[in-house]
């Protein structure tokens, strides 16, 4: 009996159809995947789903009734619990006030007895937690425990994880799975985002595909093999844009030596990275989500200070350097956050001049003619879907990121930084951006490309390093690259200890 | 409870420009009960409110002469807030100007009018300028918020004022903690003979032309706007965020000075207490109503000109407390920031 | 020198009794994530409120429950504008004070018109619980909402760490977001929590009319909102440290008020003013470590 029923779901975002008619039905005790690339609408459905979109279409049941959910706290009354991606915990709150948050309960509230009645459930569930620690004190594993935990004891019988792997290590998962395959047989119907084939043909038990918004199927986990799966998710034979010719070596224009740097939480998230790029070649950057990527591509942008290392720009000094200073040297920076790379309320135009207004000034008077020209020709040089004085929040996300690479290319930098620069777009924004960092590598420019999609990387880099906990796991060649040796990578082996002779690239 | 939800919904760009325009309407039909309230006719109200002191000469020039500290107390925070500094403390910043007009009123003994004038302008710019500074620093340098120290330095200024009215600077001949009359030298002259509207008017308008062009048409604020509007964004473009915003503060506190100057230099010829009470804060308004635009700023300054003298024709006309000129004002701020929203809004039931 | 410092200790705690009132109620706001410069104002109007509703019934405590009504109506429209609305704190408060002193000013005029000599009521009665005792007797010798206040600094801990309403505002005033997915309604709460302040600040204003002066006039609350907002950043953001600052904020006005009358050439002005600096040093010195809540001045919306 199906426990939910997701029927002719539709959500729009401004230009972008998220969920385009999608069914879905979850069975009572099974643990089902929803799989799908990055914007493929797996979590916008399952934002729907708990509560936090609004559908424009279609409608929900539980249990075979119609229901209407507004808020989570619709979703939490029908028995629907959901660990999102960014956990919603309280960080100044212990671990057993983040768990009565929202329960019914007696009006006073006594520290000792929440914190009991914590480790009551925690043991009950057998999900442990540590119920006076303060949220902000706990690792990411643990407090993904306390997300579940605080899912099932306000007693939820379908629970939602929202890519519950993205953020933690082989032994945590093992923990997790564990418990979900015990829960499961106490009757919790799990349902389980990810676009990691493996997991989800070791733990699932039937799998819904989405892509580009649409439903590409459903299938039984017994009745379909990887590719298949693979095939679905991807639906081209291969992505339409992919790294050609071989590189010729042509000398090193980016350096970084023993990187450090502090993350938002005053953690270490670098902890001595050290590459190098040549020019003509895309080093790629893979590593599970939340392992310093972030902060790499700030330190390298010029956005975030490093606490020791060296960063050398074609054999100049530039550690420390302001993004102005690095723009200057020949760098150009793709933002992992686009919101945080243009100013959304200001025009087109505007944006594509901000970073070098003195050339777009005499005297500190802006030529507003020039200004227009310029939008104009890379409007029609970037094929960009706006005019000069839109504001930026009026474009689709595709379109902000063909505005980034305008500006920053225009200038033919000698090192391109891109970080996540494909995320969320659409495929054809997408091959457009892939296709631009090409080009970038055919002029002779040093590309380092910090992605989270493997596919990405293994299709557009020369060379691969792996980054795990701040540290870089080894480099290889793109040839020697499996997806095997680079998961192992991925989950904090390095590459000597994989191969014991290897053929990492030491230059 | 009310039930309804707001969802993010650009409204068409001609509903844009009515809503802000909306607010007056509703201002009044919402002030209306004040005015039942008060036994007075509201048509006849609005009437003195709004037409009476355009209708003669002297309560024109009047509604101007209220407007020139307004235009320049708006110009100080609407640049302020266009670079993202939260400027709460055009209020002491005015009050600095002030000191700083009293100050020299006393030591320039016989000095010119063109040695003079240009002498007070500079003096209380770079007094207000001077108040700012702390808590400008302290932002850029220590992230301590200036809406809570700008503000708490208006409270400062005011105590140091009186200090300095009780004691060193006290005039002997007053029954009234005042400043001693400013010197001749110093005074800004009259635009138009036997009214009280003076230099300082044309300062004002000058200072929002100035402003204007700054904000529009320079590659200074163009940086000044990306910073209000995007700080990492404006970093990412190698803008020295902190430097601009440090700017912007200051010459915000050097326009609220000029307007502290013109109060004492046109107006009271000499430094009182109670010489803003309340200017600086209605620069916030008025900076909200405009939409930090300067053309914005000055249409609102005189509309607030007008509102301040048509209370008082109100009042003196058919007895209606003056004070409805404030209750004016601060509903037609509260329901303007509420229409705000609906430009780029939707209120859904929900 | 005895009688000195008992008046001196007496006074401190009269004076301090509206900072305490006001700041808890300012409490109550920022630790749900609303900065509510409305204060000034609603103090203002919570004096106007509870001398017009004693003088019109005769009754100083229907003046109080006046007083109240108006705090929560002015913490009803500010959680209209920056909670549902979602506008700029800063400019909202500030306008709701303006309001505020334009409602209240024009209201006195048309209730009580323009006398010469402006009306005065009877006010509160102190209570001596400690009766003649030397010392403890006058000092103790204070109003029953002053009592109150003080009682109010365990009570408000005691709420926000001991209830579960509390922590709904602890939580909505830190990460909104986490609080909605827990299903809580964080508007409601933060209306709530505007409410309760409101009251407060209700309250406050009336001690100042019908418990201080016995009377209504322009500079009755004289900028003590702005003190209030002080205090907070003072106190950290924590109940039990707001009792110190008002006691300090207190005795130093009551302090310079004493040594005036004994005719002492000091510059009593530069005193008062002293808080407020202090506070700014403090905020200096704190510098990021000052444990505002994570939400403060940020509106709420969801996706």
């Amino acid at each position: 009996m199906p426990v939910i029923q997701m029927q002719g779901i539709v959500k729009r975002f401004a230009s972008l159809t998220a969920n385009n008619h999608i069914n879905f039905d979850l069975e009572q005790g099974e643990i089902h995947a929803l799989l799908g690339e990055n914007g493929a609408g797996k979590t916008t459905l399952m934002r729907i789903l708990y509560g936090l979109y609004h559908a424009d279409e279609g409608q929900i049941l539980v249990n075979n009734h119609p229901v209407t959910i507004r808020s989570p706290h619709d979703a939490i009354q029908n028995g629907i619990g959901m660990v999102t991606q960014h956990f919603t915990l309280v960080p100044t709150l212990t671990v057993a006030e983040n768990l009565t948050l929202g329960q019914a309960g007696s009006f006073i509230l006594n520290p000792l007895e929440i914190q009991r009645q914590v480790e009551k459930d925690s043991q009950r569930l057998g999900i442990p937690v540590k119920p006076a620690a303060l949220v902000r004190h706990l690792s990411v594993g643990e407090q993904q425990r306390v997300e579940v935990l605080k899912a099932l004891s306000r007693n939820a019988r379908v629970l939602i994880l929202d890519e519950p792997t993205a953020v933690l290590v082989p032994q945590e998962v093992e923990i997790l799975f564990d418990a979900l395959q015990r829960l499961r047989q106490e009757g919790l119907s799990v349902i389980f985002i990810s676009h990691k084939l493996p997991e989800v043909m070791t733990i699932c038990d039937r799998i819904t595909v989405l892509r580009d918004g649409a439903l590409v199927g459903t299938v039984a986990k017994s009745a379909t093999t990887a590719t298949e799966l693979a095939r679905m998710m991807v639906g081209r034979e291969n992505f339409g844009v992919a790294r050609q010719s071989e590189r010729q070596p042509a000398g090193p224009l980016l350096q970084v030596e023993a990187l450090q740097a502090q993350g938002s939480k005053g953690l270490p998230a670098l902890r001595g990275v050290g590459f190098m790029v040549e020019a003509g070649e895309i080093l790629g950057i893979a590593g599970v989500s939340g392992n310093g990527q972030t902060e790499l591509g700030r330190v390298l942008a010029g956005m975030l200070r490093p606490s020791g290392g060296h960063i050398r720009v074609d054999d100049k000094n530039l550690t420390g350097a302001g993004p102005a200073e690095l723009a200057q040297a020949g760098v150009g920076c793709i933002l992992e956050d686009r919101h945080a790379s243009l100013v959304d309320d200001m025009t087109v135009a505007e944006n594509l001049v901000l970073d070098q207004l003195d050339g777009f000034s005499r005297g500190g008077m802006l030529n507003r003619a020039r200004i227009l020209e310029n939008a104009r020709k890379w409007i029609a040089e970037y094929q960009i879907k706006a005019s000069p004085n839109d504001p930026i929040r009026q474009l689709s996300g595709g379109n902000m990121q063909k505005v980034i690479l305008a500006r920053n290319l225009s200038r033919t930098p000698k090192v391109v930084i891109a970080a996540q620069p494909t995320r969320g777009l659409d495929v054809g924004a997408t091959d457009y951006v892939r296709s631009k960092l090409l080009e970038q590598r055919a002029r002779g420019a040093a590309v380092l490309l910090i992605s989270e999609d493997l596919d990405e990387i293994m299709a557009l880099a020369d060379r691969i390093a792996v980054i795990y906990e701040g540290s870089l796991m080894g480099i290889l060649p793109a040839q020697a690259a499996t997806v095997e040796t680079l998961g192992l990578m991925m989950t904090g082996k390095t590459l000597e200890s994989i191969r014991p002779t290897p053929e990492a690239d030491h230059a | 409870m009310l039930k309804f939800k707001i969802e993010r919904a650009p409204a068409p760009a001609w509903m844009r420009a009515i809503i802000p325009l909306l607010a007056v309407p509703v201002t009044f039909l919402l002030t209306t009960l004040f005015l039942l309230w008060a036994d007075a006719n509201p048509l006849q109200a609005y009437y003195h409110f709004l037409i009476a002191p355009l209708s003669s000469r002297v309560s024109a020039i009047e509604v101007l002469v209220k407007a020139t500290p307004l235009l320049l107390t708006g110009a100080a925070v609407a640049f302020a807030f266009s670079a993202g500094y939260w400027n709460i403390g055009a209020e002491g910043q005015l009050y600095a100007g002030a000191m700083a007009g009293a100050w020299l009123g006393m030591i320039l003994k016989g000095v010119s009018p063109l040695l003079g004038i240009p002498l007070m302008l500079l003096g209380g710019f770079t007094a207000g300028m001077l108040w700012a500074l702390i808590p400008a620093l302290l932002k850029v340098r220590l992230k301590v918020d200036e809406v809570v120290t700008t503000l708490l330095l208006n409270s400062v200024i005011v105590f140091l004022i009186s200090f300095f009215l009780n004691g060193p600077w006290r005039d002997p001949i007053s029954m009234w903690p005042q400043s001693p009359e400013i010197d001749p030298g110093t005074i800004f002259f009259k635009l138009i003979p036997r009214s009280r509207l003076h230099f300082g008017f044309i300062v004002a308008v000058a200072v929002l032309a100035l402003e204007w062009l700054v904000l529009k048409r320079t590659a200074f604020g163009m940086r000044m706007r990306a910073v209000g509007l995007g700080k990492e964004a404006a970093r990412f473009a190698g803008i020295k965020v902190n430097r601009t915003m440090l700017t912007a503060a200051l010459v915000s506190g050097g326009i609220a000075g000029l307007a502290g100057v013109g109060e004492v230099a046109g107006i009271h010829f000499h430094l009182i207490e109670s010489i803003s009470d309340g200017l600086g804060y209605s620069g916030i308004i008025i900076a909200t109503l405009g939409g930090l635009n300067p053309i914005g700023v000055g249409l609102a300054a005189l509309f607030i000109g007008l509102i301040d003298t048509g209370a008082q024709t109100v009042s003196r006309a058919m007895n209606v407390p003056v004070y409805l000129g404030t209750v004016v004002q601060a509903t037609l701020l509260l329901v303007t920031l509420g229409l705000f929203v609906l430009q780029n809004y939707r209120i859904k039931r929900g | 020198m005895e009688p000195f410092i008992i008046g001196l200790l007496a006074a401190t705690l009269r004076v301090a009794t509206p900072l305490i009132l006001g700041t808890l109620g300012e409490l109550f706001s920022e630790r749900a994530g609303i900065l509510n410069l409305g204060i000034e104002g609603t103090l203002f109007v919570g004096a106007f409120a509870g001398f017009a509703g004693a003088a019109l019934t005769g009754s100083l405590w229907l003046g109080l429950l006046a007083a109240i009504l108006f705090g929560m109506i002015s913490g009803l429209l500010m959680a209209l504008l920056t909670v549902r609305l979602g506008v700029n704190q800063h400019v909202s408060g500030l306008g709701l004070t303006l309001f505020w002193t334009g409602f209240s000013l024009f209201a006195f005029r048309l209730v009580f018109g323009e006398s010469k000599v402006p009306p005065s009521i009877e006010t509160f009665q102190t209570v001596s619980p400690f009766g003649n005792l030397p010392w403890l007797g006058p000092i103790s010798s204070q109003h029953i909402l002053t009592y109150f206040a003080l009682a109010l600094i365990p009570l408000t801990w005691w709420i926000l760490y001991r209830t579960r309403f509390g922590l709904n505002i602890r939580a909505v005033g830190e990460n909104p977001e986490a609080a909605d997915a827990a299903g809580l309604n964080v508007y409601a709460i933060r209306t709530q929590a505007l409410l309760i302040g409101g009251a407060l600040m209700g309250m406050a204003g009336a001690f100042l009319s019908l418990a201080q002066l016995g009377a209504f006039t322009y500079g009755i609350v004289a900028g003590r909102g702005w003190v209030c907002i002080a205090l907070i950043i003072f106190a950290n953001w924590e109940a039990s440290r707001v009792l110190w600052g008002a006691l300090l904020f207190g005795g130093v006005a009551s302090l310079q008020l004493r040594l005036q009358t004994l005719g002492l050439k000091l510059p009593y002005e530069l005193l008062l003013s002293l808080p407020y600096i202090v506070t700014i040093l403090a905020l200096t010195l704190a510098g990021r470590n000052v444990s505002a809540p994570a939400s403060l001045l940020k509106a709420y919306r969801r996706e």
